[in-house]
């Protein structure tokens, strides 16, 4: 067992609605991502994916809010910091977060080295003009971007050297985890290519220590990423490694989701697509016993009452189901 | 085969340019095709190789600027407007974000009203209506009792997708165009609005025309796959021979990239 880089501790937090009501995004989650190592997040839209990779990053701001957990980064506690602190000594150094517009933090009246001066000097007040330049032109050419991108603007890059211009710049500072939320969505199949070899390369050329990929892309995510955690309503459901999780999910809403995978492969023709009825919970008012009990075709009548603990299937496989792995693999046996 | 098969929808030399001297740029460059009746077709292929030009050729929502466009056998004559609302009742398209697809300023039993009236019932009786809206509705697993009194706004993505699919159940046209009609919602919704629009097309017949950069999606719905580059169709077939079994370089190149589960992707070659 390798060095944990990122340990979370029943992390919940909320967001309050205008009405002031308490929207529970995030609910008790555990994690634990060891050194090398990177964890998918899978779940549908609304599911709490991109509200946790918020959390992680201890940096909260209205309407979002940190109730209670603990988020640990190489031993060092960052919850329940100021967001000031957070932002001036974790953000960048310690955690570095990649949204899905990334690229729309270029700004398109500067180089990009001006950009890269920005981030640095805010970290490093003393740092001088040619040692940035070095320093950056270096890790550019590390990651097999060209380096004359940093004298031109922004507008004269394509949509995907754009993104990878601001995932390179992201972890100038060599962040110890890297957050990559949907990076690659807004992009065609040849630009997400090259994003996903990036992020591969960042973590085996050792950059970043650990990574977080979320998605909605299971292909992407079987590729990309050692484990997958499937979110629903909040919580997880199901943590395993890539393959398991998406060839042998436990818990129903899993494999409702591994259902709707499709991939221009000989494989799939064979594979009926399934879906999934119904919509998820409201999170203001969550149901008391299983959250996905009312979408679910196993589910019993005992399942809407009693609110099921996550069991443990093997090493590094948990899943939240009121039945037993051979129960379920029985019923999936059974369709 | 014994049945022949009627065409539907062809183009012969159909070419758009836009702009001219320096700026003249060919989005779609002399293309031939002939689509049946009652096929599901794909067009694939990148961001800005001219897949949206040609499909709003299609819908006459842009003139071509050399070629023809065949609509069953005819050529398709729509200068004048009256001719053009004749011949979308014909055609009709999903598009990529729903958000922007409704007037704003309607309620969603005004969206589903306007399909009846298009299609000339405009003088039933209104408990008819009412019964045919709730039967589109029901198609697409959404409550229209709830729905009434809302705007599209109201209502989530997939919602909003899926109320464009009950806008085709009522219009049921020969012909539907779906550009990018899944790349907006997760991969959930993906495959509802997908089985939906397979069991529409087998209930009214219509010929549906895909226009994705999906090859997974691609290959798991359609009879016949164009791969289209730089305005061109540079290769087509059935799914099987040109997804499984490409033979141009650029359609190997765009299937490679796409991310595998049942073989090693290889990410080596990349750029």
């Amino acid at each position: 067992m390798g060095k944990v880089i990122l340990e979370v501790k029943d992390l919940t937090t909320k967001y309050i609605t205008r009405f002031k009501e308490d929207v529970y995004a995030v609910d008790h989650v555990s994690l634990k991502v060891e050194e090398g190592k990177s964890l998918g997040i899978a779940g549908e839209s609304g599911c709490g994916k991109s509200t946790l990779a918020l959390s992680l990053m201890g940096y909260y701001f209205p309407p979002l809010y940190y109730t209670s957990g603990d988020i640990i980064i190489d031993g060092k506690h960052i919850s329940g910091m100021d967001p000031d602190e957070v932002r001036k000594t974790i953000l960048g150094k310690e955690i570095a977060y990649i949204p899905q517009a990334a690229m729309n933090a270029l700004n398109p009246t500067q180089k990009i080295i001006n950009f890269v001066e920005d981030v640095v000097r805010a970290h490093n007040p003393s740092a001088t003009k040619k040692d940035i330049y070095d320093m950056a032109r270096q890790r550019f050419e590390f990651l097999g971007l060209p380096a004359n991108v940093l004298d031109k603007y922004a507008v004269e890059l394509s949509g995907g050297m754009k993104q990878r211009t601001v995932i390179a710049i992201s972890v100038i500072l060599g962040p110890k985890v890297l957050i990559a939320d949907e990076p690659s969505s807004a992009l065609d199949v040849t630009s997400q290519k090259m994003v996903i070899k990036m992020l591969r390369d960042l973590m085996d050329k050792g950059i970043i220590k650990a990574m977080i990929f979320i998605t909605h892309e299971l292909p992407l995510l079987y590729n990309v990423t050692n484990d997958i955690m499937v979110m629903y309503a909040g919580q997880i459901v199901e943590r395993g490694s890539a393959k398991e999780a998406v060839f042998d999910p436990l818990h129903p809403y899993a494999k409702g989701l591994m259902g709707s995978i499709i991939v221009p492969e000989e494989g799939l023709r064979n594979v009926k697509l399934t879906a999934i009825p119904g919509v998820p919970p409201n999170l203001k008012h969550p149901p008391a016993g299983c959250r996905f009990a009312e979408r679910c075709k196993f589910a019993k009548p005992e399942c809407r009452v009693i609110s099921v603990q996550i069991k443990e299937a093997g090493p590094g496989r948990t899943y939240r189901c009121i039945f037993s792995e051979s129960e379920l693999r029985e019923a999936y046996k059974n369709g | 085969m014994a049945e022949k098969r009627k065409l539907c929808l062809s183009a012969k030399g159909l070419t758009k340019v836009f702009g001219f001297g320096k700026t003249r740029t060919v989005a779609v460059d002399n293309v031939d095709f002939s689509f049946y009746e009652g096929e599901v077709i794909s067009i694939v292929g990148e961001s800005g190789s001219g897949k949206t030009t040609l499909s709003k050729m299609l819908l006459g929502l842009i003139n071509e600027t050399e070629g023809e466009i065949f609509f069953l056998g005819q050529k398709r004559d729509i200068r004048s407007q009256r001719n053009k609302q004749e011949y979308w009742k014909n055609i009709q398209a999903i598009f990529q974000d729903p958000f922007s697809s409704y007037n704003i300023f309607n309620k969603i039993d005004s969206v589903l009203l306007d399909c009846i009236k298009m299609r000339g019932g405009g003088n039933l009786p209104k408990e008819k209506k009412i019964e045919m809206m709730r039967e589109a509705c029901s198609f697409v697993n959404l409550k229209f009792d709830e729905l009434t009194n809302k705007y599209p706004f109201e209502l989530s993505g997939g919602q909003m997708q899926r109320l464009m699919i009950a806008r085709i159940f009522l219009l049921k046209p020969k012909i539907l165009l779906a550009d990018e009609p899944t790349s907006m919602i997760d991969a959930c919704s993906r495959a509802t609005i997908l089985d939906m629009l397979m069991e529409l097309r087998k209930e009214i017949g219509m010929t549906v025309i895909f226009i994705t950069h999906d090859i997974g999606l691609a290959y798991y719905v359609s009879d016949s796959v164009y791969i289209m580059e730089h305005g061109k169709f540079v290769e087509s077939g059935t799914p099987d021979e040109v997804i499984l079994h490409p033979k141009q370089p650029y359609t190997k190149r765009l299937i490679n990239d796409v991310p595998k589960i049942y073989e090693e992707w290889d990410l080596s070659t990349v750029g």
